[in-house]
């Protein structure tokens, strides 16, 4: 109990010193925080991938398509319980500059497509309603929430990789299972698009972005893949097929040297947490070297020095670092706000918090290690004569 | 006025201390011996490098000779583990210093109750304790100030009380009275004497004071580490 009071008393004796230390710690664990955050928000695909979910797309590239004769072909293959499509959309909303307006839009097979990503749940009117309007989208719940569309709202769209002026009404807003779910994006008929190109663009008609498929066993997901593949292989538009995670990792990896940059700065600052702290630390414990001698001639041990040093350093640390976590949690909803669409799902995840504070508990451990081992090693004799 | 009984409290058998600088060995205390009765209250004098405070922390146990035999109470403290020593020193030595060495945090009464959280007093017993400590010092009415709110002989008063709270068998103090003005010293030399004499207390005192070291039944002159 005595060491308890005398290291709170220890930690007040340089307030200010006490407190910038505190700031420190709490900023950097705060910034180590955050970009965990960012890079786990930037995975977030990859986490929210389904088990029993398959990608197949152009074998040289995401951006080539491929026949949608290829549709009842793919879902012929022993495995593939069911098959749908997509096509990247592009365009513009309102001024393309603005991030906020940047939203995922992709064209769906409507009959299929929500049947695959039950974690989109649409409610089932709705649902109707989109399937029987070929012009109709349905939106997420974030998005809607974002930039303020209603049920009967039209959006226009000026398109880029598919040409012109294009309008979809909401007919839909689809809510997500659960915090993983992305619920910014616009989906709507891909027979729409289809139509529309073979008018504007004949020739570019009856191309798929990539097709989704949902196999009856996971542990049959090579065999699907190799069954797919080996079917075009000789064909002109070869295809690529694997699971939905490897596809969404194959996004990340394209940010590769980004992300191992902000883990790079995260692992950074740990070092900087450790050099603020140690530094107040070793000063501390410098200025007060002969009160621990005097401890140590009135009779106090080893352990009672270790537990005055151990003790400040991990205060500190803690009070650092759970300011830090607190002040990450706005930082995120920051992020999130700022970049809506872009990060469309940002959460500090559990084990963000558990790093983090691990980090903070660390350095004060570590901090406390040169300034405790000094101090007990020190005679009491020479601690005397230390100037305090 | 000795108020000794005769029999050995410390005895300092054929002790020899060295410190080292680098590599160059300098000799501070060479074959010495003494030995101080059982309320004695002894004045170590000499030059700066005499050896006096070198003797004065080995009889108090918070240094250890090269050779030779340390023994307070009849305990060969020279053979202790550290951690036994601590113990001991908590139990029979109190400590006066120079610069009172009080902890800034820490009131009076914190400062003085300090020795006795070491032991198994209740908080009850501790403060009955130092209440009286406190009182035979004379600084009842200042137990809730912090150093910086009292005097240097104030301070020194308290870091007397600090020595005697665990009613020790032996003080030693390191020139006392050397960071005082005369009028403290005299204060505390009296204190010093009372303690002596109405508790028979048995004090081993470093000064380069003559009034301070006057005030003791005997004075040893240190000069090179021998006894002149």
């Amino acid at each position: 109990m005595f060491v308890v009071k005398l290291v709170l008393k220890n930690a007040l004796r340089h307030k200010l010193r006490t407190i910038l230390t505190i700031l420190g710690i709490a900023i950097a664990v705060a910034a180590f925080g955050f970009i965990r955050t960012i890079v786990t928000a930037w995975s977030a695909g990859v986490e929210a991938s389904a088990e029993n979910r398959m990608i197949t797309r152009h074998a040289v590239s995401f951006i080539f398509t491929l026949p949608y004769s290829y549709r009842d072909q793919i879902a012929g293959i022993q495995g593939v319980e069911e098959v749908s499509y997509a096509n990247w959309f592009g365009g513009n909303y309102k001024d393309a500059s603005d991030w906020k307006n940047f939203f995922p839009r992709v064209a769906v097979d409507p009959d299929t497509y929500f049947s695959l990503y039950p974690e989109y749940i649409v409610p089932a009117d709705q649902l109707e309603a989109f399937k029987r309007e070929r012009n109709s989208c349905i939106v997420g719940a974030k998005l809607a929430r974002e930039q303020g569309f209603k049920l009967g709202d039209v959006i226009p769209i000026e398109g880029d990789i598919f040409p012109g002026k294009w309008e979809f009404t909401v007919r839909g807003i689809y809510e997500g299972k659960d915090k993983t779910a992305d619920e910014t994006q616009m989906f709507f008929h891909w027979n729409y698009l289809n139509e529309r190109i073979k008018e504007l663009q004949p020739g570019r008609e009856g191309q798929i972005g990539w097709y989704v498929l949902k196999v009856s066993n996971a542990t049959d997901m090579t065999r699907v893949a190799r069954a797919v593949d080996g079917l075009y292989e000789n064909s002109r538009a070869r295809t690529k097929t694997e699971t939905e995670k490897e596809f969404q990792q194959s996004f990340v990896s394209m940010s590769s040297s980004i992300i191992t940059s902000l883990k790079a700065a995260s692992y950074l600052i740990i070092g900087i947490i450790l050099l603020v702290l140690a530094n107040t630390i070793v000063m501390a414990a410098r200025e007060r070297m002969r009160e621990y001698a005097v401890l140590k001639t009135i009779g106090f041990k080893k352990s009672h020095i270790i537990g005055l040093i151990g003790g400040e350093s991990m205060m500190i640390a803690i009070i650092g670092g759970a300011i830090g976590l607190a002040l990450t949690f706005p930082a995120a909803g920051a992020l999130a706000a700022a970049f809506p669409t872009f990060f469309p799902i940002v959460n500090v995840e559990p084990m963000t918090i558990v790093f983090a504070s691990a980090i903070a508990l660390l350095a004060g451990i570590v901090a406390a290690l040169f300034p405790a081992s000094r101090a007990v090693r020190m005679k009491i004799a020479d601690g005397l004569r230390s100037l305090g | 006025m000795a108020t000794s009984n005769g029999r050995a409290m410390i005895e300092v058998k054929n002790v020899t201390k060295s410190y080292h600088r680098d590599s160059i060995e300098i000799p501070v205390l060479r074959d010495l011996s003494i030995q101080v009765p059982e309320g004695e209250f002894l004045a170590l004098m000499g030059p700066s490098g005499s050896g006096k405070t070198t003797l004065l922390n080995l009889i108090a146990g918070i240094d250890r000779p090269d050779r030779g035999e340390v023994l307070v109470g009849g305990t060969d403290i020279g053979t202790m583990g550290e951690s036994d020593l601590a113990k001991w020193r908590s139990s029979h030595v109190g400590f006066i210093f120079q610069f009172y060495n009080l902890l800034p945090v820490l009131t009076a009464f914190e400062n003085v109750e300090l020795p006795l959280l070491l032991t198994r007093l209740s908080k009850g017993e501790r403060k009955a304790r130092v209440d009286l400590a406190l009182k035979l010092v004379g600084l009842a009415e200042r137990m809730s100030h912090y150093p910086k709110q009292l005097s240097g002989g104030q301070e020194q008063r308290v870091a007397i009380a600090r020595a005697i709270v665990t009613d020790p068998t032996v003080l030693v103090a390191d020139e006392p009275t050397g960071d005082l003005d005369k009028v403290s010293a005299g204060e505390i030399m009296e204190l010093l004497e009372r303690l002596n004499k109405e508790f028979g207390k048995t004090i081993v005192m470093v000064t380069h004071d003559p009034r301070a070291a006057s005030k003791a039944h005997k004075v040893m002159n240190l000069d090179k580490g021998e006894l002149v």
